[in-house]
């Protein structure tokens, strides 16, 4: 057993580190502010290899593990939870073609996005439809050589931006999950209305919308696996990216306790460093041991998935784990700081606000919950 | 043109550094190192030189502890093309390292058409490797470069000096030249780059090979210590006029016999 990256994996980590100090640091609280979509960030790290970390070397990837993505992720979580959520949704939306396509469509779709910055986005979740995502209503049906796809998705990342969508939309809403299919739909046919960009209550620099499809015609070969493989395709999508995922909690979790520390080093209450205060203390205690095993849990579940291992417990655990982690230290950083804690001229309370989105996106806590049980209760 | 830029790993700018156990040198076992940043901006160019010069080579040239090579991976990463790492001790003088460098730039096999170098290293801030290195080559160097144009052999280059002005040289390579912060805006290096760093070639060569031995050393450490701590100041109460002269002759006092600055 070595719990130690490899002279790679920190030199990697390191340059992460550097970019999100320096790049996206500085300019988060403005971003968040005034909702800018990082553009040029994202595509500053596309140049640094940071984007698309799932593509395959054989497709003009960088080949790297799901171990390398998600010490590239904490790395520049650290910067802005906000960014990096919009930085790694290619990740994402990319996955279902690494894990489903055919070779013919890896070429056709992966391959762009290692030549130029394209954006791409996962579109599941619908308005009626989002922890119960087997019950999804957008349709296909068969016209010739195409499918007609009609239906609407909600809270899609990126989307006013995206250039490629990976769409899940079933062929028969009465089938459940056996209907459901993924197909890659790009972003300029005929038929797309990308909604207004929601007002959010943090990761607003992150664009979110809702997508319309009114009778888009999609050729028949951009169909992931077969009809009906959707489901399986989804799942293991998310077995894998809910580690990455789970690193967005992580940076902004070791942000949030660095920020404490520097504050309660500082602020003098009683004649002495907070820090001195055994509540503070234990507070940032709490901290310490919520990020080491945040970090341990996503390695490992990282690690599983590397190995062709069942990750889907560990995954769901890291995501459920390092989520409501990251919540309670944020808020945590938000007491420490009192006062100015709740001002937005300091730092911490974005971070609060950041942090609950990822209890909600990419299956919520308590739908984590619900994996963990049935794994562990045999069902 | 063969390109060579001497790069100093020195300790992360947050590491609290501590005395070592004989005073001879600080306590290096659980240090961060990095690259010196001033030899950042000496890569840099040193790429931009090679980017506009089809068929030149980067080597990037380092003397110091080899259980981490931390700065010679990132150059490497950055894009240079091959290194030599002299094994020595971390707390060499500057003429042992000039010595050792132009040992290296020897053994190489290469002639220097450019040598690069950060104008200091941000730990002993010694300022004096490039001068002494330009020297013992025989060969021309201008230091604290903020500016670089070449055109065949001949590089202009800009150099601050005090006021804020600018003095401007022409110079013939080879040439030993010793870059500023502001000359260009140094590259991260990228993932793809690391990954190709891996296979690039790291040469390493004891003090033996390039010529030089510990005797050559001009200045030898003794005594590290930190700085005694600084004292609490002290407050003055004048609020009340009747008080303020007496507490004003107070202060001038204690400057003058405590503070000694009077």
């Amino acid at each position: 057993m070595d719990f130690s990256l490899s002279t790679e994996q920190k030199e990697i980590f390191e340059v992460a580190r550097k970019f999100a100090i320096k790049e996206m640091l500085p300019k988060a609280a403005e971003f968040d502010e005034s909702a800018i979509f990082p553009r040029e960030i994202i595509d500053k790290a596309w140049e640094l290899g940071f984007t698309n970390t799932c593509i395959p070397s054989e497709y003009g990837g960088n080949g790297f593990s799901l171990l390398d993505a998600v010490t590239i992720g904490e790395a520049l979580s650290y910067g802005c939870m906000g960014m990096y959520t919009s930085i790694m949704c290619n990740d994402l939306a990319l996955s279902p073609i690494v894990i489903g396509g055919s070779a013919e469509q890896k070429e056709k779709f992966l391959r762009p996005f290692t030549e130029k910055p394209l954006l791409a986005s996962f579109c599941l979740t619908e308005p009626s439809h989002g922890s119960d995502a087997a019950g999804i209503q957008s349709r296909i049906k068969e016209d010739g050589d195409d499918y007609i796809l009609n239906g609407e998705k909600m809270w899609i990342t990126n989307a006013g931006h995206a250039d490629l969508l990976i769409v899940y939309c079933t062929i028969d809403p009465s089938l459940k999950h056996k209907g459901i299919t993924a197909i890659v739909v790009p972003a300029d046919l005929d038929g797309i209305t990308v909604g207004k960009k929601e007002n959010k209550m943090g990761q607003n620099c992150s664009d979110t919308c809702g997508i319309r499809f009114e009778n888009v015609r999609v050729p028949k070969e951009n169909v992931l696996g077969a009809v009906g493989e959707g489901w399986a395709i989804a799942m293991k999508t998310l077995d894998h990216s809910r580690p990455l995922v789970s690193t967005i909690a992580l940076g902004g979790s070791v942000r949030a306790m660095d920020c404490s520390i520097d504050y309660a080093n500082e602020r003098k209450q009683f004649g002495i460093p907070i820090s001195k205060h055994q509540s503070i203390q234990f507070m940032i205690a709490d901290m310490a041991q919520k990020i080491e095993a945040s970090r341990l849990l996503i390695q490992k579940a990282a690690w599983l998935s590397d190995n062709n291992l069942d990750s889907t417990l560990i995954a769901s655990a890291a995501k459920a784990f390092t989520a409501d982690s990251c919540m309670q230290i944020t808020t945590d950083a938000v007491q420490i700081y009192g006062g100015y804690g709740y001002s937005r001229e300091y730092p911490v309370e974005k971070l609060m606000r950041d942090a609950k989105l990822i209890q909600i996106y990419e299956g919520t806590s308590q739908i984590q919950r619900l994996v963990i049980s049935r794994k562990v209760l045999g069902k | 043109m063969n390109i060579f830029v001497c790069v100093k790993q020195v300790p992360d700018t947050e590491t609290k550094v501590q005395p070592n156990g004989d005073g001879t040198f600080i306590e290096t076992s659980s240090i961060k190192w990095i690259m010196n940043p001033y030899d950042e901006f000496a890569v840099e160019q040193a790429l931009l030189v090679k980017a506009a010069n089809a068929g030149s080579t980067v080597t990037v040239l380092r003397v110091g502890g080899v259980k981490d090579t931390e700065a010679l991976r990132t150059a490497m990463a950055m894009g240079a093309d091959d290194a030599i790492l002299v094994d020595a001790e971390d707390n060499l003088d500057s003429y042992t390292i000039a010595k050792s460098l132009k040992g290296a730039i020897d053994k190489s096999g290469k002639s220097a058409d450019l040598i690069l170098c950060g104008k200091q290293a941000i730990d002993d801030d010694c300022l004096q490797v490039p001068q002494v290195l330009a020297t013992m080559m025989e060969l021309p160097s201008v230091s604290v470069i903020v500016g670089f144009e070449q055109a065949g052999d001949t590089v202009t280059v800009k150099r601050e000096i005090e006021g804020g002005a600018l003095e401007i040289y022409e110079v013939k390579t080879p040439v030993v030249l010793a870059t500023n912060k502001g000359i260009n805006t140094p590259r991260y290096a990228s993932l793809p780059g690391i990954m190709k760093a891996k296979r690039k070639p790291m040469q390493q060569l004891s003090l033996a090979d390039v010529g030089v031995s510990l005797e050559d050393r001009r200045v030898v450490y003794s005594d590290f210590s930190l700085p005694p701590e600084k004292p609490a100041g002290k407050k003055f109460d004048a609020m009340d006029d009747a008080a303020a002269a007496g507490v004003v002759a107070e202060v001038v006092g204690l400057l003058r016999t405590e503070a000694k600055v009077l």
